[in-house]
């Protein structure tokens, strides 16, 4: 068995040193002098008192070591299981490192010696244990730190490779504790530290596989099949759709450089990860010792990591995806950084169009108008003016990317929803075609148009409802008002085109 | 300190204690064979279940307050801490006093592996073994391996997902099972006879048996078959105690030989 690996591994360090001055290293120089890895990496017995390590909840990065000694670092990490929400009026039992998805990030010095203690809140339903990929020994420390609820348990290790590692629970079934939540990222600076930044930010993808579809009001229980077929009902950046935007956006200013650090606990897919408008200037891959330059989009394996690090030059919203495009439009993979300062015309002219971009993603402080006339619709008192403005909402979240936010549409590509005989003619049908999508030649105010527009059936009954009481009553339109239940008779009595949600 | 004591008694007893039932029937389980999600050995896992009696519901609040007053040795504060941790039924108001937080009717927990076997014991019963319990647990309301059914599953899964932390339901709320058991799912993790069977040492040194199952992946190896998570989540929970371990999902119910139709 031996004699295989050997092999692989000088073809290895032939390749590398046949690259003329590739990347090139901090240091620049020609020779690409490797860090030693784990062999380099211990420097003595831990000197001074024992430190508490700092943990911090996402998008928050703890300060620098700022360390020039091995020391000895107490980490304290409490597993709690809690409801939390994952999407607008949706929740899920997460299983948690600290009481957030993701788990606190861990900041520590290469050498240092950690004294890990896990607990188990005593409420907790589980055992759990926690799998450090920065650990070198058998399991990761999961067998060492095996803890029942209402139980601690602790274990050292000595951190002798530097690089950004992902922690994970690695109790059986593994995938089921990984898929509701249990993932973290661990920073292991080398010695001299990493070059000082501007703003530093966690960020972590995974999936979440549920029994209700995607947005589905309630309650929702982890959903076994749907996660062995890997066929996620949300992929989000840290732990719920509304993690990273609207108010809770990762924020810089012009001239910064950001470093953000981007972990992916999985448990199935793998994410390209891009931040639209913008270019990483580095990337260290897998969270490892050399950078890659003027990166567009980076893969993050599950169960690894990445590190970029870019200046931001002009102000604005920039959209941070898993480029695996529906991911981010369609299961919530989408996150924003805001650039506040001056504008740089000579770099960019262009204005906003946020929500373009944003596809049916609504900004988070506009929910609110949404959430209520859920609740009213569920109570049977949702008005007619509650629909409109919920509608608005989610009309400019879903639809105004074709027809436009003042309903015209676009000349012979998007039918107008504006003055529409079409629309107006017929309420059941638009309920249909809102369901069910739209193929073939229409004539609506007498222009033609010829395209295909696809099912929306993602949307609930409810958000119809008040996306068309909104487009019937808007723009010099005067309708009807459309109830759920009048969608829900239409849902039950036509069939989807194949591929489209149930 | 007696006074206190026959004081806490005529409270209890006051609190509807006296009129209550302690019937929680031994109910015969017909013997078998069925396949386990844990090989008995290399190979085949088909097991063979002897006939037996098994508690139709688990030990409450109620029968365990019972215990420990004919059992005054274990009590809270009274029990070694041998065989008991910090957490032993301390939801209980006092050690003789349920309080408000703990109802007769619902199913004793923060009890260890030694008290449920004490228990048992002044029953003149035991706790089940694994695959006692394994072979009962399989059923749903109408058939005795139901383990193949999504909705067996997902029943299970769903209340892995929800939280512990709110008031447990009392037993018997739901129906029984093909073999008239209550609550063999649901309501809260149970001790079995072997739990730490599947516990080797400890040793991340010893990579073969069940230490494997603390072991990202290697879980893998015997629990191929998606219908065993639901099984195997309560392996992994067993083989995380200790025997003098309380948790607040943790309780018991006692078996019994059957000597009569052997």
């Amino acid at each position: 068995m031996r004699r295989p690996i050997t092999i692989i591994f000088v073809l290895a360090i032939a390749l590398v040193a046949c690259q003329p001055q590739s990347a090139g290293t901090e240091s620049g120089s020609a020779h690409q002098a490797d860090t030693g890895g784990s062999a380099a990496g211990d420097f003595g017995p831990p000197q001074g008192d024992p430190i508490q390590a700092v943990l911090t909840s996402a998008p928050v990065v703890p300060p620098p070591v700022d360390r020039d000694y091995p020391a000895k670092v107490i980490v304290d990490l409490e597993v709690r299981e809690l409801d939390m929400e994952i999407s607008e009026g949706v929740t899920y039992t997460f299983w948690t490192f600290g009481g957030t998805v993701p788990g606190s990030f861990i900041r520590i010095r290469q050498g240092d010696t950690v004294e890990f203690h896990l607990k188990n809140h005593p409420d907790s339903k589980m055992p759990h244990n926690i799998d450090l990929h920065a650990v070198t020994g058998p399991g990761g420390g999961a067998s060492s730190s095996f803890t029942a609820p209402g139980h601690e348990t602790v274990f050292s290790f000595k951190a002798l490779n530097q690089g950004l590692f992902v922690y994970h629970c690695a109790t059986a079934p593994v995938g089921m504790h990984v898929a509701n939540g249990m993932y973290g990222l661990i920073l292991v600076e080398p010695p001299q530290g990493l070059p000082p930044v501007d703003k530093e930010y966690y960020i972590m993808q995974s999936e979440f596989y549920t029994v209700g579809k995607y947005r589905e009001k309630g309650h929702q229980p982890f959903d076994m099949q749907k996660a062995i077929d890997e066929n996620a009902t949300y992929v989000l950046f840290n732990g719920s759709e509304g993690a990273l935007v609207g108010e809770n956006a990762i924020k810089a200013n012009v001239g910064d450089t950001v470093r953000l650090f981007v972990g992916n606990g999985g448990p199935n897919l793998v994410s390209s990860f891009h931040v639209i408008g913008e270019i990483f200037d580095k990337v260290f891959q897998e969270g490892g010792s050399r950078y890659q330059e003027n990166v567009q989009t980076t893969l993050v394996p599950a169960g690894g990591s990445a590190m970029t690090e870019f200046r931001v030059e002009v102000p604005g919203t920039f959209i941070i995806v898993d480029h695996s495009i529906f991911r981010a439009f369609n299961k919530g993979a989408l996150g924003m950084l805001k650039v506040d300062g001056d504008d740089n015309l000579s770099v960019y002219s262009g204005k906003e169009v946020d929500n373009v971009y944003l596809g049916d993603k609504v900004a988070a402080d506009q929910l609110s108008a949404v959430s209520d006339v859920t609740l009213a619709d569920i109570t049977g008192t949702a008005t007619k003016e509650q629909r409109i403005s919920a509608g608005r909402v989610l009309y400019n979240g879903t639809c105004s990317v074709c027809h436009q936010q003042n309903g015209e549409g676009l000349e012979g590509v998007f039918p107008p929803l504006a003055n529409s005989d079409y629309l107006m003619a017929d309420t059941r049908r638009a309920i249909e075609i809102v369901l069910n999508g739209l193929v073939g030649p229409v004539t609506i105010n007498g222009s033609s148009f010829n395209s295909v527009m696809p099912p929306m059936s993602q949307l609930n009954d409810d958000e119809i409802a008040n996306i068309l009481t909104f487009t019937l009553n808007n723009w010099g339109n005067e309708g009807d008002e459309v109830r759920s239940g009048e969608v829900a008779e239409v849902r039950a009595a036509t069939e989807r085109p194949q591929g489209a949600a149930n | 300190m007696r006074s206190f004591v026959q004081l806490f008694v005529v409270v209890s007893l006051s609190a509807g204690f006296a009129n209550y039932s302690f019937a929680n029937e031994f109910v015969h389980i017909p013997g078998g064979e069925f396949r386990s999600v844990i090989p008995e050995g290399e190979g085949d896992n088909l097991i063979a279940v002897a006939s037996f009696f098994m508690q139709e519901a688990s030990v409450t609040n109620a029968e365990f307050l019972r215990f420990v007053l004919h059992r005054p040795e274990w009590q809270r504060g009274r029990a070694v801490s041998l065989f008991v941790d910090e957490q032993y039924l301390s939801k209980w108001a006092s050690p003789i006093f349920l309080g408000p937080r703990s109802g007769l009717q619902q199913p004793v927990t923060q009890v260890s592996w030694f008290a449920a076997d004490a228990y048992c014991e002044w029953q003149n019963a035991r706790l089940p073994s694994f695959y006692e319990w394994e072979y009962v647990a399989a059923a749903n309301e109408s058939t005795a391996d139901a383990r193949a059914l999504p909705e067996w599953q997902q029943e299970i899964l769903s209340w892995y997902s929800q939280t512990g932390g709110d008031r447990l339901s009392d037993v018997r709320n739901r129906s029984a099972n093909f073999y008239n058991i209550f609550d063999a799912h649901g309501l809260v993790w149970e001790w079995v006879d072997d739990f730490n069977a599947f516990l080797v040492t400890g040793d991340n040194r010893e990579q073969g048996g069940a230490d494997q199952l603390q072991f990202c992946g290697a879980g893998a190896i015997t629990m191929e078959e998606k219908e065993n998570y639901a099984v195997l989540m309560r392996v992994a929970m067993l083989s995380s105690l200790e025997a003098r371990y309380t948790t607040r999902n943790l309780g018991f119910r006692c078996a019994r030989r059957d000597e009569v139709r052997k």
